[in-house]
Parts: structure tokens; C-alpha cells; sequence
């Protein structure tokens, strides 16, 4: 069977999920993936067009908490962990570009 | 009396109770055996040595003043490491979290505190729970007591590993296709999954959350029952938690079950799993029979287990739950962005975006990456509907499958794994074999189901062999109860491995 995944597919579902891929990971992982979507598809021989889909077991719907204010995260124990801060804030490089 | 470290937790919780014992006492012996014996097996990946002892005297003076100790009374214990705590780090064994310090502690692990327990330190797992072998860890492998050059199994390996060496006296793992169980079968001790929504999840790590739960790793059935009263119950914090009374797993474990009966899942016991397990399997269900209770078939038509001519094996239920799994990690793990915490890219960067893609590719490992990836493409547009879609809709026919069942039993007993614990490096070349480790433990977490975990024996080559009971929804007590009812016939309990210099006899 031919490999749905190829590495094009690969280096754009890298983008996608925030994973910066080295060259020499492509191709290893267009295989590996390629097998495992092969198995994924055996879900295909079952008929489900009458089956409501299952997201979730627990028989819980939309919990509310009620809205009062309580006592919350002070923000130097937020940003204890912070790899780069300023103040108050996380810091990050430049997020929106120049309007110029 | 023999050593404190041959007790169940239990046990010591009575003898320190009663002063036979003090907690300090212990504690320091098992801190003593984990600095003596942690090297070669490895399961902690931190000790919190200093606050334990702390921890221990307070109970001992709390006991001297004539004060309540608590369910769990100076008990030392071990906790996972995707389990937040406000004391020392909470790492999931990545490396992105390595250095993460988490600002609070999780419910499960707060209401053992509450209970009185002493918390030894956090223990080894595969990279995010994901693996069946604590081979993904970041750091070590975790090594097999029974055998170090096996693997303890995953992804709770280092709280399996550390009851079953006696480096504590239990332990809390969690399990999101078979996480708490195959581990618990591996190293031959006790592994409840409770049913989902039974324990909060507030401060697990999210990898699966329609699949995660918490639960204990134990020396015996009894002790399961003792650290699942302790942690069930409802959860503010947690949305998913149920609002609904915890029955008294303990204190009701030795009544006798009325017309119980047991059902076989035909579908388990196929020629994908080792003889040897299923003849100690089917040996304890004649146990059952002979105790009075009735063994009859029943089917679990979407968990079949096919092997085609090379011997490859493949089911409905594991091609389910890893597009569930996959898809719930991908967006789980989007938090970790190398901004707000956990590693960020030593490269400078002008790009947001490029900043991202280089903290999380310098550290996820080669699982977690494989897993996002995957997740990504399954929802991404154009293969959400052949994919995602696709797999909620076969979950619910893997649910049907089970609920049918429970019309014709009241429990099912069945393997945990195919085989008996493998070699470290034997399943880590091809993804795919690590996956189908999970074949008979995954399709409960896909329903939502309570199963424990007990060791039915030894293999010819001296390996522990797990079985398996599962129950409907909020069944714990009468899963825990027929475990109780195994272990006692079978005379098979507390197993204890001999890994070099390990005798408890100090």
C-alpha cells in the first residue's frame, strides 16, 4: 500500500503542530507515521454511519462554577517559572509586525 | 517483628498507630533501602528526603499528644512525577519540564497529605505517561526488580518498580490506556484504575483527559482499597470529578458476594496472548467456580484481536484509542510554548513562532514528538471526519460491547498483557510494537471503566503474570472485593522480588 504520508506532509504537520523538524527526522518519520495512519485505518472496515460519536464517558455536562471571586495565583508564583520575564509580564520576542 | 519494610502500608499504618512503630523509623528505612537500591532500579527521579522525615516526626508527636493520625498515619509513599506538588519538581520525566517547580499541590495528592502520609519523593515515568515501558523517560530507564535488564513496564514503571522493590510502602500512578495496570502486572503488584471521574485530575499533567485518572500501586488488594478511599471524591477544581458518596472499599472488602458472576471476554483470549498467561488466567477463574461463583463467555466484539499470517496483531480498540489519545495530546501539549514555562530555545530568535518550534523540538522526545504530530494531522482539515471523527464513533461501540457485557456478569476477568515483562530495548526500534502492549488494558479507558490490576503467580522463567477484573462504572467496591476473594484463594499476595542485596531482612 502506498504511504499517505510523505515529506512534504510531514514538514507541514511539523509547522502545524510547533515542532521544528530537522531534515534527517523527515524521512525516518514518514515511515513511522505512514505505518501507524496504516493502522488507523483498519477503523474504516466498520459501518458507523448510524453510531453517535463518544467524546467523552463521564455523563457530565457544562459544570459551572458559581461567580465569586476567590483568592488566585499572585503574580510573582505565575511568573516563578517564566524562562524570560519583565516585570510583571512574560516576555516574549516581537509579536506583531511593524506597520510601516 | 519482622522489618518494618515487609509491611503492607496498612499494616504500618496500624503498627505506628499503635507505637509499635514510629513513622521516623519508617521512614528512615525506607529512605536508607532507596539510597542503597535506587541506583540500580531507579524508579524515583527525585527524594525528598529532608520534608519526608520532617513529615514522619510531626506524625510521631501528633501520636505522642494522643491526635488523630489520619487514614494513612505516617505512611511513606511515592507519587508519580506528572503530579503537581508544591515542594521540589514536577518533570512528567521530560525535559522540558526538567526544571519546572509546580506553584501548587494536586487534589489526589493533597488528600493523602490530609490523610497523614509521608511523601518519599515522585517517581520515573515514560515522557507525558506516553510508552509502555519507562523507556521514554528522559532521564534513565527504569529497571524491572525482578529482572534489571527487563523493563518494570509504563508508563507508571518507577511506581511500580518502587512497590515492588520495596522502596515505599505504596504508591499513586496514573493510567490512560493502561498505565497503572500493565506496570502493576509487570512488577507483580496491585494496580487500580478507578472508573473515570471517580479521583480529580487537578494537577495531573494532562496527556488523554477523557482518558487520565489517578490511581493507587499497592502491595495487595487491601491496600488498594485503603489509598482509593483516601483519594476518591468530588473536586471543584476538577469539572470531570462526580458529585457521588465513595463507598467503604475497605471496610467492606471481605463480604461475601451473593451469585456472583464472572464473565471471560472470548475475544482476550486469542493466540496473540502467551498460553502460559491464560492458563493462570483461566486457573483463577476455576478458583472463582470454586468458591461459587458462576464463569460463563462473553463478547467484546470491537476489542477482537486479530493476527494476520506474519503474526502482525491488530484491534479496533487500539487503532481507537491512539487517534483519541494522539488528538487529546496534540492539543494538551500546546501549553508548553517555551513562554510561560518549562525550557525555552537557548537560540535568540526575533520570531514568536520560530521560538516556539525550537523549545518544543529540543524538548519533547522522539515519542511525544511522534504523538503531537500524529494528533495534528488526524485533526487537521480534511482527516478530522476520516480520523477523529471516525474513532469517537467506534468508541462508543467499544462502550456498547461493555455494557452488554455487564448484562450477562457482574465483573469480567481477563489478561492485562499479551506477554510477561521484555527486555529493555526489545520494542523500542518500531512504534507500532510498544503500542499493542495495551491491547487488553486500553479499550476500559475508551468506556470509561473501573480495572485492577493483581499478580497471578509466577511464569515458568520466574516473571510476575498480572490478571485483570473490570466492572461497570463506580464499581471499585465489588472489583476490589473479587480481587480480595482471588488473592485469598489463590494464596498468591505480596510477591517479592530478589534483586540483588534486596532482602528486607535488615
Amino acid at each position: 500500500m502506498q504511504n499517505p504520508i510523505d515529506p512534504d506532509l510531514v514538514r507541514h504537520i511539523g509547522v502545524l503542530s510547533r515542532i521544528e523538524l530537522r531534515d534527517e527526522q523527515v524521512d525516518v518519520l514518514a515511515r513511522q507515521m505512514g505505518s501507524i495512519i496504516g493502522y488507523f485505518d483498519k477503523l474504516q472496515e466498520l459501518d458507523t454511519d448510524s453510531v453517535e460519536p463518544l467524546a467523552h464517558a463521564a455523563d457530565v455536562f457544562n459544570v459551572l462554577a458559581d461567580d465569586t471571586p476567590g483568592p488566585s495565583l499572585e503574580p510573582d508564583r505565575a511568573l516563578a517559572n517564566a524562562p524570560a520575564r519583565d516585570g510583571d509580564f512574560f516576555k516574549v520576542p516581537k509579536v506583531i509586525g511593524d506597520s510601516s | 517483628m519482622s522489618s518494618v519494610l515487609d509491611l503492607t502500608a496498612l499494616e504500618l499504618r496500624d503498627a505506628i498507630a499503635s507505637g509499635e512503630v514510629s513513622s521516623a523509623e519508617a521512614t528512615r528505612a525506607y529512605l536508607g533501602r532507596i539510597e542503597r537500591l535506587d541506583p540500580t532500579v531507579r524508579a524515583y527521579n527525585e527524594v525528598f528526603a529532608e520534608q519526608a522525615l520532617a513529615q514522619a516526626e510531626r506524625i510521631d508527636q501528633a501520636r505522642s499528644g494522643g491526635r488523630p493520625l489520619g487514614a494513612l498515619g505516617g505512611v511513606p509513599l511515592a507519587v508519580k512525577d506528572n503530579m503537581c506538588m508544591a515542594c521540589g519538581h514536577t518533570t512528567c520525566s521530560s525535559k522540558i519540564l526538567a526544571d519546572f517547580e509546580a506553584p501548587y499541590t494536586a487534589t489526589a495528592v493533597e488528600k493523602l497529605q490530609g490523610a497523614g502520609a509521608v511523601i518519599l519523593g515522585k517517581c520515573n515515568m515514560d515522557e507525558f505517561a506516553m510508552g509502555s515501558s519507562t523507556e521514554n523517560s528522559a532521564f534513565a530507564p527504569t529497571r524491572n526488580p525482578w529482572d534489571t535488564a527487563r523493563v518494570p513496564g509504563g508508563s507508571s514503571g518507577g511506581s511500580a518498580a518502587a512497590v515492588s522493590a520495596g522502596l515505599c510502602a505504596a504508591a499513586l500512578g496514573s493510567d490512560t490506556g493502561g498505565s497503572i495496570r500493565q506496570p502493576a502486572a509487570f512488577c507483580g503488584v496491585v494496580g487500580l484504575k478507578p472508573t473515570y471521574g471517580r479521583v480529580s485530575r487537578y494537577g495531573l499533567v494532562a496527556y488523554g483527559s477523557s482518558l487520565d485518572q489517578i490511581g493507587p500501586l499497592t502491595h495487595d488488594v487491601a491496600d488498594a482499597a485503603l489509598l482509593t478511599g483516601v483519594i476518591a471524591g468530588h473536586d471543584p477544581r476538577d469539572s470531570t470529578s462526580v458529585l457521588r458518596d465513595i463507598d467503604d472499599y475497605l471496610g467492606t472488602l471481605d463480604e461475601p458476594i451473593e451469585s456472583l458472576c464472572v464473565g471471560l471476554p472470548s475475544e482476550f483470549f486469542s493466540d496473540a496472548l502467551d498460553p502460559e498467561i491464560g492458563a493462570a488466567i483461566r486457573g483463577a477463574a476455576e478458583t472463582l467456580r470454586n468458591a461459587g461463583a458462576a464463569i460463563v463467555d462473553v463478547s467484546l466484539p470491537h476489542s477482537r484481536i486479530d493476527v494476520d499470517d506474519e503474526g502482525n496483531l491488530s484491534s479496533y480498540a487500539v487503532a481507537c484509542y491512539y487517534i483519541v489519545a494522539m488528538a487529546e495530546a496534540s492539543s494538551n501539549l500546546a501549553r508548553y510554548d517555551g513562554v510561560h514555562y518549562g525550557h525555552r530555545t537557548p537560540d535568540r530568535t526575533d520570531d514568536i513562532i520560530a521560538l516556539y518550534s525550537k523549545s518544543r523540538a529540543e524538548a519533547f522526545g522522539p515519542e511525544v514528538q511522534r504523538r503531537v504530530l500524529l494528533g495534528t494531522y488526524t485533526l487537521s482539515s480534511g482527516y478530522y471526519d476520516a480520523y477523529y471523527n471516525k474513532a469517537l464513533k467506534v468508541r462508543r461501540l467499544i462502550r456498547n460491547d461493555f455494557d452488554a457485557a455487564f448484562e450477562a456478569c457482574d465483573v469480567l476477568l481477563c489478561p492485562v498483557t499479551p506477554t510477561t515483562a521484555f527486555r529493555l530495548g526489545e520494542k523500542t526500534a518500531d512504534p507500532l510494537t510498544m503500542y499493542l502492549q495495551d491491547i487488553y488494558t486500553l479499550s476500559l479507558n475508551l468506556a470509561g471503566l473501573p480495572g485492577l490490576s493483581i499478580p497471578a503467580g509466577l511464569s515458568a522463567s520466574g516473571m510476575p503474570i498480572g490478571m485483570q477484573v473490570i466492572g461497570p462504572a463506580f464499581s471499585e467496591q465489588t472489583v476490589l472485593r473479587v480481587g480480595r476473594m482471588i488473592e485469598q484463594a489463590s494464596g498468591v499476595r505480596r510477591l517479592s522480588p530478589t534483586i540483588a542485596g534486596s532482602n528486607t531482612q535488615e
